[in-house]
């Protein structure tokens, strides 16, 4: 009825420290007009996905400069689903080589944000492709 | 909208999906509670059924609204509140207001990144909401939020408010008890006689216990507020005498005391104080809706060409304001924007 923020998780998973990016993309979603929770470094998945699910998001962004995106972001994706979560929007971006993409578009991620990807880009792939609910 | 003959029957109505996500919320799904908190925080169709169904069951919950200046630590001693409920096998329910950018409607809600650690434990469950525009340190539908989780069985709903600054002190009409929490030497002993934030605390917290000046502050802040008034005076509420604690949120000293001060004031709560308390609340929360309602018909009346003309009279001072928001508030009362039309 109002048209409402859509609302956005930004979350780090995994054991790496580099959080600059998370945070700028958080503040780009907020000029962009998103609603942006952001959980902080070092999220297990089911720590993420459990942030989901109570704060009920459109869209969750996993940002992740490790190297364990092929193991974590699956996993996200997994729970996302067990926890009837499928309707939720999954996107990644961080240091992700481009022949991991196709895995992890296997295992349910809408797409991958590398590094050059701007703020617009961002804000109008997540307007166009999460699923407007009530 | 319901069953009878209509081939739309499939769908169910809206009372219906309600009452869905309503038991299953009651029953302990979290998903279905998150959904509900949607409803209500979006004001959704969905939400007024939620609450004509769930409204009777709250009142039971104690509300604690946590209040404070940017960067006091009121996150943080949340989170510390949570674990020490969590050592009681206490259930808790979290709503963390955070504001909306009045330019984009924008927001970064960061209040959880100090209680993740325990967002997977049972029996915790937060939400975070923007304010959305309204002033006063929460949004408008975090009193309703806190009747959902306080419906569905949370017997501690812990309320924070956006960094708070002197005046903002909408959350003591919606909690039962409130907690102001500062920094060690946020000011002198004026800061504690001024108007506001101080007025309506239940409990003060003097947070960062660990740094230099800590109980000085608390100290200064107990000296004021014992000259306050003992006896009350007729027509006005009676005057608060607030424990001051201090705390150190980030190792949890003395966050076990600041729960036992909370546990101290429930039971005061209850008493005439409380009953006063949620009269304060009833008549918040029908005033939020009624001038909810008539913000949208003001809305409504906007497009109407009716509107527009008016708004040209202004604009060419042919018109001044409060005639112009009378001939509206007229075409209101008389229902909405179609009657309009003929008079323009």
């Amino acid at each position: 009825m109002t048209d409402r923020p859509l609302k956005v998780l930004i979350a780090k998973p995994g054991l790496d420290g580099h959080d600059r990016g998370a945070k700028v993309l958080a503040r780009g979603l907020r000029d962009e007009g998103f609603e942006v929770v952001y959980t902080g470094l070092r999220q297990t998945p089911e720590m993420i996905v459990t942030a989901a699910l109570q704060e009920d998001v459109d869209v969750v962004g996993l940002s992740i400069l490790s190297g364990a995106h092929l193991t974590l972001v699956p996993r996200v994706c997994a729970l996302l689903r067990d926890k009837g979560m499928a309707d939720v929007l999954v996107t990644a971006g961080g240091i992700i080589p481009d022949e991991d993409v196709p895995a992890l578009k296997e295992a349910g991620v809408a797409a991958v944000f590398g590094p050059g990807t701007t703020i617009a880009q961002v804000a109008d792939f997540l307007r166009a492709n999460s699923r407007p609910r009530d | 909208m319901t069953d009878q003959n209509g081939a739309e029957t499939l769908e169910p109505s809206v009372s219906e999906r309600a009452d869905a996500l309503c038991d299953s919320a009651i029953a302990g799904d979290r998903r279905a509670l998150a959904r509900l908190l949607t409803a209500v925080e979006n004001r959704t169709p969905l939400a007024e059924a939620t609450m004509r169904r769930l409204y009777p069951l709250a009142g039971r919950a104690q509300l604690i609204g946590i209040t404070g200046p940017p960067g006091a630590g009121k996150s943080t001693l949340v989170a510390a509140l949570i674990a020490e409920l969590g050592h009681a096998g206490r259930p808790v329910a979290v709503v963390a207001v955070d504001p909306s950018s009045p330019i984009t409607g924008g927001a970064v809600l960061g209040d959880r990144v100090r209680m993740q650690s325990y967002a997977t434990d049972d029996g915790v469950f937060i939400r975070s909401m923007a304010s959305r525009g309204h002033s006063g340190g929460l949004s408008s539908a975090t009193t309703a939020a806190a009747a959902v989780f306080d419906a569905v069985g949370f017997d501690i709903v812990l309320i924070e408010t956006v960094g708070t600054g002197q005046s903002e002190v909408e959350v003591a009409a919606a909690a039962d008890t409130t907690v102001v929490v500062e920094a060690p030497d946020m000011g002198d002993e004026i800061q504690a006689i001024k108007a506001g934030l101080l007025e309506v605390a239940d409990i003060i917290v003097v947070n960062k216990g660990d740094r230099p000046g800590a109980h000085r502050t608390a100290g200064q802040l107990a000296a004021m507020l014992a000259d306050s008034p003992r006896e009350t005076r007729p027509g006005r509420p009676a005057p608060k005498h607030p424990d001051v604690l201090v705390t150190t949120a980030a190792t949890g000293d003395g966050v076990a005391e600041l729960l036992a001060a909370i546990d101290r004031h429930r039971v005061t709560a209850r008493g005439t104080h409380g009953r006063a308390s949620r009269l304060r609340r009833a008549e918040a929360q029908v005033w939020a809706v009624l001038v909810d309602r008539l913000h949208d018909r003001a809305r409504s009346i906007e497009a109407a060409p009716v509107a527009a003309a008016l708004l040209d009279g202004v604009a060419a001072h042919e018109l001044d304001p409060y005639a112009a928001a009378d001939r509206l508030l007229d075409l209101m009362a008389g229902g909405g924007a179609d009657t309009d039309q003929a008079k323009a």
